[in-house]
């Protein structure tokens, strides 16, 4: 697993990463009470908006940390919006990214220089 | 303002140890939330009891400076320091009686919604209990002080605890840490004796359940803060929760709901008008409050259901049918009693219809929504 800066966590198999955002973000966010997801089909570049996420108290956005197709969508998280607090690294993924360029994954953190990336925050 | 420039309550270190995530709120370091989070805060509160240490507030005293002389005179005298910059009766508060009032200006727009009471001992009168919000207590405080001039001595309290106790299990728990407590009537206040002091107790609150809010001097708030934690039917509650609970019983938030470009008519704050004061034209923008009574508001606070989708936050647009907007959500989102967002816009009277269907724009997107009567959720005040 791979991490941005900006929160979001990457798994890629073969092509296709699988992207969420990190344990740390959705203890920052607090209760998440709405995802907003892209439409499958959407293409995003690094760093573009990829999705909102609501809690109780504020929107946050969640930018794509890699550029590519986005191909599936995790439709069970607009019945169970807290699967993203229950599980943030695992079930409450957000979407699947056809990538265009897999090798862009490499440039993100391991989690050990994310968890050193988080002490500095 | 930066994080340095943020004061701390006296409760600071309370919060940190129980963990509490910090944010500035008023040029306070507040908490948040605590370890439980804003939702499970929120219906803690609804089902049993939460304390909030709402300290960054403005409470104060405002006494007459002579002494001697009728008690009833006194409370009339002191009261009409203070009248002419508020809404509301004061001089026709009963002994030990609090009243939600509004600070006006000339065009009868909203400085700031506050409290006003009247002590209950015969020995206190001359004096008034006001509390102000956090965010305008520099101004208020001025305000007043310099409208009571040499006649009334404002003296400031908010260097102790302003503690909140909500909830249908508050009365027993504030009554057996401060006996008597849980005979006041709604909207009256008591002092009573706490720890070799005493502490000022008001039954009011700002989330629509039964409680109270307990002014307590410095060196007994970490006390008092102590007792009632030490019950298991309490948990420390933080602004986070104390925002939805507020939005759910349909109270308005001073600088969201409210400002100075709103009158208490638009803001359906009428009940905080003194129809006699009104009449006699000694209100502030006594003209545009006796015509918007008369004729209809331009605009009026009103409560929308959410009916799909995200949160609408303040500053979304309201649409009707046309492309022009109807109004604007000035405090939303998700109301965890309710299980969906809701929120509270300023409409055109023609959209404020009970039942009506309107849209909301968030992130460009139109979502569905329905007026809906004010408050979201029941209040369950403590009526006797």
């Amino acid at each position: 697993m791979r991490f941005s800066k900006d929160h979001e966590w990457v798994t890629l198999d073969g092509a296709t990463a699988t992207i969420g955002i990190s344990a740390y973000a959705a203890d920052q966010l607090g209760d998440v009470v709405f995802v907003e997801l892209p439409s499958v089909g959407k293409t995003v570049k690094a760093g573009d908006n990829l999705a909102v996420v609501e809690s109780v108290k504020a929107a946050s956005d969640v930018y794509a940390p890699v550029a590519g197709e986005v191909t599936a969508v995790n439709a069970a998280l607009s019945d169970a919006p807290e699967t993203v607090n229950d599980q943030p690294e695992g079930s409450g993924w957000f979407v699947k990214l056809k990538l265009a360029d897999p090798k862009q994954v490499e440039g993100l953190m391991d989690r050990g220089a994310y968890e050193t990336f988080l002490k500095s925050l | 303002m930066s994080d340095q420039a943020l004061k701390s309550t006296v409760l600071g270190q309370a919060h940190g140890d129980l963990g509490a995530r910090m944010v500035g709120f008023g040029g306070y370091a507040m908490p948040v939330h605590y370890e439980l989070g804003i939702l499970k805060e929120h219906l803690w509160t609804r089902e049993h009891a939460g304390v909030f240490d709402v300290s960054h507030m403005g409470p104060a005293f405002l006494d007459l400076t002579v002494s001697g002389g009728d008690p009833e005179d006194r409370h009339r005298l002191v009261a009409a320091l203070i009248e002419p910059l508020v809404s509301g009766d004061i001089a026709g508060l009963k002994p030990g009686q609090i009243r939600y009032t509004l600070l006006l200006n000339d065009d009868g727009g909203i400085l700031d919604d506050l409290m006003i009471g009247r002590p209950a001992d015969p020995g206190f009168q001359g004096r008034l209990y006001v509390v102000v919000n956090a965010g305008c207590k520099e101004a208020d405080f001025a305000l007043i002080q310099d409208a009571a001039g040499e006649a009334g001595r404002l003296t400031r309290a908010d260097d102790g605890a302003l503690l909140a106790v909500q909830g249908p299990e508050a009365a027993r728990v504030v009554g057996a840490i401060l006996p008597g407590a849980e005979k006041l009537a709604f909207m009256n206040y008591a002092r009573l004796p706490y720890d070799r002091r005493s502490v000022r107790i008001a039954r009011s609150g700002y989330t629509g359940e039964d409680g109270f809010e307990i002014l307590a001097p410095a060196a007994s708030a970490r006390t008092l803060w102590s007792a009632l934690m030490a019950d298991k039917r309490i948990r420390p509650i933080g602004l986070g929760a104390r925002d939805s609970l507020r939005l759910e019983a349909g109270l308005p938030l001073y600088g969201h709901d409210l400002d100075a470009s709103v009158s208490p008519i638009e803001a359906g704050l009428a009940f905080a008008v003194s129809k006699k004061r009104l009449k006699a034209g000694a209100i502030r923008g006594a003209e545009r409050l006796a015509r918007e009574l008369a004729d209809g508001p331009g605009r009026l606070r009103a409560g929308l259901r959410i009916l799909e989708g995200a949160p609408a936050r303040e500053g979304a647009p309201v649409f009707a049918k046309a492309e022009k907007p109807v109004g604007m959500v000035t405090s939303g989102g998700f109301a965890p009693s309710i299980g969906a967002p809701i929120a509270m816009a300023f409409l055109s009277p023609a959209a404020a219809k009970l039942g009506a269907k309107l849209t909301v724009e968030v992130r460009g997107r139109r979502q569905d929504a329905e007026v809906t009567p004010l408050p979201f959720v029941p209040h369950r005040y403590h009526r006797g």
